[in-house]
């Protein structure tokens, strides 16, 4: 069976759609990915999907899922790569994605994750003191 | 229709056309706004009608306009029509190049008919149907050519693109102007979508000082907008937002849910700031405008 492939790149965990979803991938997807955040401590999670030329609903609801999961697990989830004529079928279909945050490119994505982590430390650091 | 009504109005255009010519015009003079160059203009065209209509109604066939002997009378209300037109008459002032020609005309049909009732009422219900038709298409055609003006000042609108600037290395303004519609909507979303794939820019200014008025609909166009912009990874400011405006928004009960600023300069500084720029005034040094 297919698979698709989990990256890790320091603490975050980079993920890459480059095929067409359906929904034994993407449950498959789900089970892998909460495994490995779990299993290397993950903070971040990407996922690229520039290589989409075609987003469903169907991967729109396993977009967020995955962002709510990873939250759950302490991690943030950045969606990049997102080409501009999915984004606007996307808002057609009223599918916002409000609860995944985005990037334009793997760059971006990573430096975003990062400011979250340490944002999120430094209102650690600032409670503490 | 019996057909001596046919040959009943050129004759009476041949033996008096002087005198209705000159009845028509002194109708058309009474009626408002007149100046000299009318004056000449209209007597012309008025010249060449009577011609026309006599030439086309000694033909026969007073019912159908659009027969070939009328395409002559119809070239000239046309004339009529666009000359009036670009000289900012009124539909009716136009129309009533033809309307006015009624009266010297029914009392020519008075005089002519006499005592005979039947072959009057006849002769006048002919040529005011005539007369009708011909003032609807006088006015059918200024219609026509006005609808023909804004349809070309639509296309232009069109496209006057939307533009997208870049302000700053990774800041962007979209300054909107005019109406936002669907289409509008659809070309300033594309747009705006492809700048941020070019420039990588992480802000977007939407300006809608231009924008006249805000409803629900062109509420939810910007959001759609400013939705599409961040799954692009690129946040979104809206700026120059009028007090009136502001206003309507929360009366409506729309829910922007975006950073607003009310001038585009509070936007940029806010957006540099976003970007970990600061604008310095130089002459005091210490002190930026953000503080």
């Amino acid at each position: 069976m297919e698979q698709i492939p989990i990256l890790k790149i320091g603490d975050c965990l980079l993920v890459s759609i480059q095929v067409d979803m359906h929904d034994r991938l993407a449950m498959a997807l789900q089970d892998d990915l909460t495994a490995k955040i779990v299993a290397s401590r993950a903070r971040g999670v990407m996922i690229d999907i520039s290589a989409l030329e075609v987003v469903d609903s169907f991967i729109g609801r396993m977009l967020n899922n995955i962002a709510a999961m990873s939250r759950v697990l302490d991690a943030v989830t950045v969606v990049v790569g997102m080409q501009p004529a999915v984004a606007i079928t996307l808002v057609e279909l009223g599918l916002a994605l409000t609860g995944v945050r985005t990037a334009l490119n793997v760059d971006k994505g990573l430096a975003l994750i990062r400011r979250l982590i340490d944002g999120e430390e430094d209102e650690l650091d600032r409670r503490k003191g | 229709m019996p057909k001596r009504f046919e040959t009943a109005l050129p004759v009476l255009i041949d033996k008096h056309q002087k005198q209705l010519l000159e009845g028509w015009l002194s109708q058309q003079r009474s009626s408002g706004a007149w100046t000299a160059e009318d004056e000449s203009d209209t007597k012309s065209q008025a010249t060449r009608f009577l011609a026309e209509l006599r030439k086309a109604a000694t033909a026969g066939q007073l019912e159908d306009l659009q027969a070939r002997q009328w395409a002559g009378t119809r070239e000239l209300l046309e004339e009529v029509s666009r000359a009036r037109a670009a000289r900012g008459f009124t539909p009716s002032q136009t129309a009533l190049f033809v309307f006015s020609l009624k009266e010297p005309l029914f009392a020519l049909l008075r005089d002519e008919s006499g005592d005979n009732a039947e072959k009057l009422a006849a002769e006048i219900w002919a040529a005011t149907a005539l007369l009708d038709r011909l003032g609807l298409y006088t006015t059918e055609f200024f219609q026509k050519a006005r609808e023909e003006v804004i349809a070309r000042q639509q296309a232009e609108m069109l496209e006057l693109s939307t533009p997208v600037v870049q302000l700053w290395e990774g800041i962007l303004a979209v300054p909107l102007i005019g109406t936002l519609d669907s289409a509008r909507t659809q070309v300033v979303m594309e747009n705006l979508l492809q700048e941020i794939v070019k420039t990588g820019a992480e802000i977007a200014i939407i300006d809608i000082t231009g924008v006249p008025t805000v409803d629900t609909l062109v509420a939810q166009h910007l959001l759609k907008t400013v939705s599409a912009a961040r799954l692009m990874g690129a946040d979104c400011i809206i700026s120059g937002i009028r007090p009136q405006i502001a206003q309507t928004i929360v009366h409506l009960g729309v829910d922007l849910s975006v950073t607003s600023k009310a001038t585009m300069a509070d936007a940029f500084e806010l957006a540099l700031r976003r970007v970990g720029k600061t604008v310095v005034d130089r002459a005091n040094p210490i002190r930026t405008p953000a503080e």
